[in-house]
């Protein structure tokens, strides 16, 4: 072995030595899902669809091997901010990813962000974190909540719609929802119909739809709520009468229970399992095969959150240099399972959003399905609110 | 409003009040006969409404399915019967609640492991499938008419046991002294039994009953819960008349309530605020009429004899 050769060899060494340093210390991420109560068939999908990404790699992101601790929200911010407070508190703590609801992340946004970690959320959107309170270490992989419900807003106007009706629970999501809603739809409101979070039984404002006679109905009526206003809608004989628009009420959480009641009935996305692109097809298959279900946008955008991580870890060398890794993921080098990805000064993507339909599959499985695009590189108007560039 | 649109929200709550009676019957037996307060009866209900999935699923028949059911939730009546609530008989309310409370987490924690956490469901079977056309050619379910149908089958069966038949006036001896039948003779500890599986079968046909038109998933039983407890409050604890005449009552205010309160509202307020206020008075109708039953009838509406 001649000198100049061992020298470079030690040298070389070293340089591994020393990244691998920083490298040796796995990825530590904390995910925040809801898995107990109704709706943890939504923070299941995002708990399992970040694993699948992690797993396909090879337990690693950004060539890091990862350590991920699941945190379980329960639906509640106070149990939330405690939980998370303590993991983020007991030790360098790199990305946490979640959760699935609005109000669990205006819970633990501040506690994440003040300990110098990077919060990514692969469902929830909040206008707020759009605009004035939008923080610099702070992502979003789905969207801004708004725009779900705006895309059935500019469709319904698109199909000039003279009358619509329209129902929603009786909360501040619900009445942002008929709010984005009415934003791009014209026509005239026949009526506006809050229910309780905990209504069971929809006949009473089933009858007065079919006597109201609408030309298209729009409902956000999340998780066990459309399970039952979609059955329902069917039994009292409206399917194929009046269109059914609606936003989180169709889609694959709740497909396995409203089954063939829910074909043909329209939701709006960013992305849907049918998706005409390679990776979904690879996405779709080893989610199935894995879970045994058909995955939703949920699981979808907890998968993108996990390449967007591993996009950025291998482009910044490890997580050591922060503003190195904010650049890294601003540029969301990654190939997304909805294809076009990219984000707005505000950490919140700007991507297509479609018309989805409902079908059953030749297997027997209920999917919704690309019906048509109804925005194009759609970037949320709270954007301009916020200060970073 | 139209007339037909009344009729039908007539109709719509009258079947909703019949759903309560039959999750509402089986709590205010066990309440009543027992003394025993049942907060696990919610979770029995919805695991008749699992079972139902299980069944009808397997035997491919809704009948065949929900018989079934029923002999599945009447087994697992016993069962906790043996196992947990034997035990508490002799305990203060207080224990009851705490104990049943465990069961609520426990179950509602269970059946997520077995049947998993998204909503499932019950086609409605073939030959209950379709509609009736009602006046303005407003569509009715088939089904609910059956549903109707058989809450008042139910109503009839326990009003002809309970007040027809030797082990119905036990019962009723039993709500009344306890210690008295037992000192008669009478096997007070079967015939508790007896009322606790009873009790667990009823609220599993409403749950198997309800899969059809509602959702089937983990903690379906807990705002049913509560809706019964109203039931049993208004009507009087302990009495199935009651039960029954409270259950429609509260199904009738919840719809019509629902339905016709915006516009009631909107004769003399504008339609936003007309609209806010609606929702919340809409919903909070029944806790409004509970509290003035409290006040005016602290016994409920019928309270059953021999109990003040």
């Amino acid at each position: 072995m001649n000198l100049k050769f061992a020298l470079s060899l030690s040298a070389g060494m070293l340089a591994l030595g020393l990244s691998s340093a920083q490298a040796q210390e796995p990825l530590k991420i904390g995910v925040v899902s809801v898995l107990t109560g109704p709706a943890a068939a939504l923070g299941q999908q995002v708990r399992d669809g970040f694993q699948l990404a992690v797993d396909q790699n090879g337990g690693k992101l950004g060539g890091v091997p990862v350590q991920i601790t699941i945190i379980d929200d329960e639906l509640k911010p106070d149990v939330a901010v405690g939980k998370v407070r303590s993991f983020v508190e007991g030790g360098k703590v790199d990305f946490v990813v979640g959760p699935v609801f609005s109000n669990i992340l205006g819970a633990i946004a501040k506690p994440v962000l003040d300990s110098g970690a990077i919060l990514i959320s692969p469902n929830a959107g909040p206008s707020t974190m759009a605009g004035k309170a939008c923080h610099q270490n702070f992502f979003v992989t789905s969207y801004q909540n708004d725009q779900v419900h705006e895309v059935l807003g500019k469709y319904a106007q698109d199909q000039n719609y003279k009358k619509a009706y329209i129902i929603a629970p009786n909360y501040q999501a619900g009445k942002d929802s008929l709010a984005g809603f009415k934003r791009y739809f014209k026509g005239e409101v026949l009526d506006e119909v809050y229910v309780p979070l905990t209504s069971l039984d929809f006949s009473a404002e089933l009858a007065k739809i079919a006597s109201a006679k609408p030309d298209v109905v729009f409902a956000f009526l999340p998780g066990g709520l459309g399970v039952n206003f979609v059955k329902q809608w069917s039994q009292a004989g409206l399917t194929g009468k009046v269109p059914f628009l609606s936003a989180f009420t169709v889609d694959e959480s709740t497909l396995p229970a409203q089954q063939d009641a829910a074909v043909g009935m329209f939701g709006g996305m960013t992305w849907a399992p049918n998706m005409d692109n390679p990776q979904t097809k690879k996405f779709v298959a080893a989610y199935e095969a894995a879970y045994k279900i058909v995955p939703g946008s949920y699981a979808q955008q907890a998968f993108d959150a996990a390449q967007l991580i591993d996009s950025a870890v291998k482009a910044a060398g490890g997580t050591g240099d922060k503003d190195k890794l904010r650049a890294a993921l601003k540029k969301a080098d990654f190939t997304s399972l909805r294809g076009k990805f990219k984000f707005n000064t505000n950490g919140y993507p700007i991507q297509d959003f479609y018309l989805v339909k409902v079908a059953k599959r030749p297997d027997g499985k209920f999917q919704t399905e690309i019906a048509q695009k109804v925005f194009t590189d759609y970037a949320d108007p709270h954007a301009k609110d916020c200060a970073l560039k | 409003m139209t007339t037909g649109l009344l009729l039908v929200q007539i109709l719509n709550g009258l079947q909703f009040g019949i759903l309560l009676f039959l999750v509402a019957a089986g709590l205010t037996l066990v309440f009543g006969v027992m003394d025993f307060i049942n907060l696990a009866h919610g979770v029995q209900y919805m695991l008749g409404a699992y079972l139902a999935v299980t069944f009808v699923a397997l035997t491919g028949s809704f009948v065949l399915g929900l018989v079934l059911a029923l002999a599945a939730a009447l087994v697992f009546g016993l069962a906790l019967e043996f196992l947990v609530f034997r035990h508490l008989y002799e305990r203060d309310h207080l224990d009851q609640v705490l104990a049943t409370f465990g069961l609520i987490l426990l179950l509602n924690q269970g059946v997520k492991i077995i049947w998993g956490a998204a909503p499932l469901s019950v086609p409605v079977p073939e030959f209950l499938s379709g509609n009736v056309a009602l006046l303005d050619g407003i569509l009715y379910p088939t089904y609910r008419f059956a549903l109707i149908g058989a809450g008042l089958a139910v109503g009839l069966l326990l009003w002809f046991v309970v007040d027809r038949t030797r082990t119905g006036m036990l019962l009723r001896a039993g709500a009344s002294n306890a210690p008295m039948v037992s000192a008669l003779g009478v096997d007070i500890r079967k015939l508790f039994m007896i009322v606790f599986a009873f009790g667990t079968m009823l609220a599993g046909f409403a749950g198997a009953m309800a899969a059809p038109i509602l959702s089937v998933e983990p903690g379906m039983g807990d705002t049913v819960l509560i809706l019964a407890f109203v039931v049993i409050v208004i009507g009087g604890i302990g009495s199935i008349r009651g039960a029954f005449v409270a259950a429609l009552i509260v199904g009738l205010v919840d719809t019509l309530g629902r339905s016709f309160m915006n516009d009631l509202l909107r004769l003399f307020m504008s339609a936003p605020s007309a609209r806010a206020t609606g929702a919340a008075l809409s919903s909070m109708l029944i806790y409004l009429l509970m509290a003035v039953v409290l006040f005016l009838r602290p016994e409920g509406l019928l309270p059953s004899r021999g109990r003040t």
